[in-house]
């Protein structure tokens, strides 16, 4: 291991088992005042209904939940300890003044039920959003209520079905680029239509000619990432919106990549009628494991009718209120609005940011993609030559002639001191290695990443074996995922 | 790896062979090859009716869930049980691990698929070999 990085360096961290395993009959976390009320008997009160065997639940004293749970954090990598270049998920880093502001008493304390009275504050954060986000991506309209990206697509997908409807006929089909993120055609499916696939051309990017041959009045929509998954800029955008418009379609712009645009070019302006946005990626709300995520749906005027009730709005007096009374809508897709939570704190991070913060994030998530994109290029295969924005893609061909994969770099990069990269997507670029480092990364962190790579890259062609077998330094090394997946051992069983 | 002559092959990477109106359809080499080690098949149910490019089930690998696209219209007569709990099978001989067997609508539709030889030219295009 003659290469190993400045970043990472062994050190002690403590072994832990199962908490079942710790269980000891008898032992508690609590304990309870003497009763002081007269004691019910539970089996008359209950009957058949009182359940008795309440299963294996493990008995622990309350050092050892902590030290259980202590533990087991100190085996996380998050972004707080290094660089999450996981491609096309947008690991920015989450600013400690979205916390401050989320945990204000009366926003932490708040509750959906309290009278809208009581609760103007928390409906002007969510119209306060709402017009930040309509702003930053031209369109005239949005819901706040979808909990995640996959749920804002199918809120956009039901809009659209809704407005098709509302015209005639639903159409059968959404049209679908090679490229796109695996949950559009998901999205699709779930909602009822039939998915066509769309090839790209040479550069990555939707082919005019196609997309013209198969545009017809059967095509409820296209789903279009842009920046694509390769992290190119679908420079034709305009002609696709125009063919997609002339048959009566719609555009759908899957917003997971909007990390590129914000404060650059707005959607809205060049054709898109329906986009989500992921405030977990873009507006730096927590994100993998420390959501939950948000996926708020922006639309053109003509989907306004079909927006998911409720939808905030100005009284005449100048409070503001829930409306319900929206004969078209495709109704509630989220209990009470969302999640609130996030709202506040993607508002948090606009605000703090203003419009000209907002803009340089954007450049320097570009930047700093770029930069990785030159530092490495020639050390990995470039597939595709076209300008990069937020994120590179690159692909294994020059380390699969000595047998290793993808999978391999990014398993041997954890013994490096990083979370690995996305792995084999997008699926256009077979054995894909797709990095994004946000504009949170600084220079030194990115150089850092770099030079893992280059080390990793020399590796493989001194001795493939190191990479074929990584990670060598984590607590456990390569997992069986084939026989896990086969054989999955999904409870823990007393010995 | 040989491909069957006696076997027709869509660009989706399905093998079909046919018996009369008759017809057992898989997945081919080098399908599974990319697919990787498999773990699980979904496949339609004996009755369902099938159509020629559209999806009838997929096939989840360690690395990805794809579509598995019909060469031909028909009926399903049989499936395969034996992956429900080995789909292993699948990537020690794709050409001998049958998904279904169909009866054919539309015979003659069969004329559009490619020949073992054609099958294996794109492969090595879309493979870069």
């Amino acid at each position: 291991m003659k290469h190993l990085t400045r970043k990472a360096t062994r050190h002690v961290n403590q072994n832990e088992g199962l908490i079942f395993e710790k269980s000891s009959p008898g032992k508690a976390a609590w304990k309870l005042a003497p009763l002081d009320v007269p004691e019910v008997d539970t089996q008359e009160l209950l009957g058949a209904a009182e359940r008795k065997d309440l299963g294996l639940m493990p008995e622990v004293s309350e050092i050892e939940i902590i030290r259980h749970f202590t533990r087991l954090s100190t085996w996380n990598y998050a972004i707080d300890l290094g660089m999450y270049p996981l491609g096309s998920c947008t690991m920015k880093y989450n600013p400690r003044v979205n916390e401050v502001v989320s945990r204000l008493e009366g926003l932490a304390n708040g509750h959906p039920y309290q009278p809208e009275k009581i609760s103007q504050g928390a409906l002007r954060i969510l119209k306060t959003l709402s017009e930040c986000l309509i702003e930053i991506t031209g369109m005239d309209a949005i819901t706040l209520q979808p909990a995640a990206g996959a749920h804002g697509e199918m809120t956009g997908l039901l809009m659209v079905r809704a407005y098709h409807e509302a015209k005639g006929a639903a159409r059968k089909k959404i049209l679908i680029p090679d490229s796109a993120h695996g949950t559009n055609p998901a999205t699709a499916a779930m909602v009822g239509y039939g998915v066509e696939n769309l090839k790209s051309n040479e550069h990555g990017m939707v082919d005019i000619a196609a997309l013209a041959a198969q545009m017809n009045e059967d095509v409820a929509a296209l789903m279009l990432t842009n920046p694509n998954t390769l992290g190119v800029f679908e420079q034709e955008i305009h002609k696709i919106a125009d063919l997609i418009h002339a048959k009566g379609g719609l555009l759908y712009m899957d917003g997971a990549n909007m990390n590129a645009l914000v404060g650059k070019v707005r959607p809205g302006d060049f054709g898109v009628d329906v986009m989500h946005l992921n405030l977990h990626k873009t507006f730096s709300t927590p994100h993998g494991g420390g959501g939950p995520g948000s996926g708020p749906v922006a639309i053109k005027k003509i989907l306004e009718p079909f927006l998911p009730k409720p939808v905030v709005v100005t009284k005449s007096d100048g409070t503001l209120a829930f409306a319900y009374d929206r004969p078209q809508s495709v109704g509630r897709v989220r209990a009470y609005y969302g999640n609130f939570g996030m709202f506040i704190r993607a508002l948090a991070y606009i605000l703090a940011n203003g419009p000209d913060g907002l803009r340089q994030t954007t450049e320097d998530a570009v930047l700093n993609a770029n930069y990785i994109r030159k530092e490495l290029e020639g050390v990995f295969d470039l597939p595709y030559s076209t300008p990069s924005m937020h994120e590179v893609v690159f692909s294994d061909k020059l380390q699969a002639k000595k047998g290793v994969k993808t999978m391999d770099i990014a398993k041997r990069l954890i013994d490096y001191g990083f979370h690995p990269y996305t792995t084999a997507f997008p699926l256009i670029v077979p054995g894909a290695l797709m990095i994004e480092p946000t504009e949170s990364e600084p220079k030194e962190e990115m150089d850092l990443f770099i030079e893992a790579m280059k080390s990793i890259a020399a590796e493989v062609e001194e001795d493939p074996q190191i990479a074929l077998t990584a990670p060598h330094t984590t607590r456990v090394s390569r997992l069986d995922e084939t026989t896990a997946a086969r054989k999955p051992i999904l409870r823990w069983k007393p010995a | 790896m040989s491909y069957p002559a006696d076997f027709k092959y869509t660009k989706e990477h399905e093998w079909i062979q046919t018996s009369g109106n008759t017809a057992t359809i898989g997945i081919t080499h080098y399908a599974q090859e990319s697919l990787g080690d498999i773990v699980f098949v979904d496949l339609p149910k004996v009755g369902a009716e099938i159509a020629a490019g559209k999806t009838f089930g997929s096939v989840e690998s360690v690395k990805a869930v794809s579509d598995l696209y019909s060469p031909a219209t028909g009926t399903v007569t049989e499936v395969n049980g034996e992956l429900a709990t080995a789909p292993e099978k699948i990537n020690k001989d794709a050409h001998s691990a049958w998904l279904i067997k169909v009866t054919l609508k539309n015979p003659g539709e069969l004329t559009s698929l490619l020949s073992a030889a054609d099958y294996e030219k794109f492969v090595a295009e879309e493979s870069g070999n």
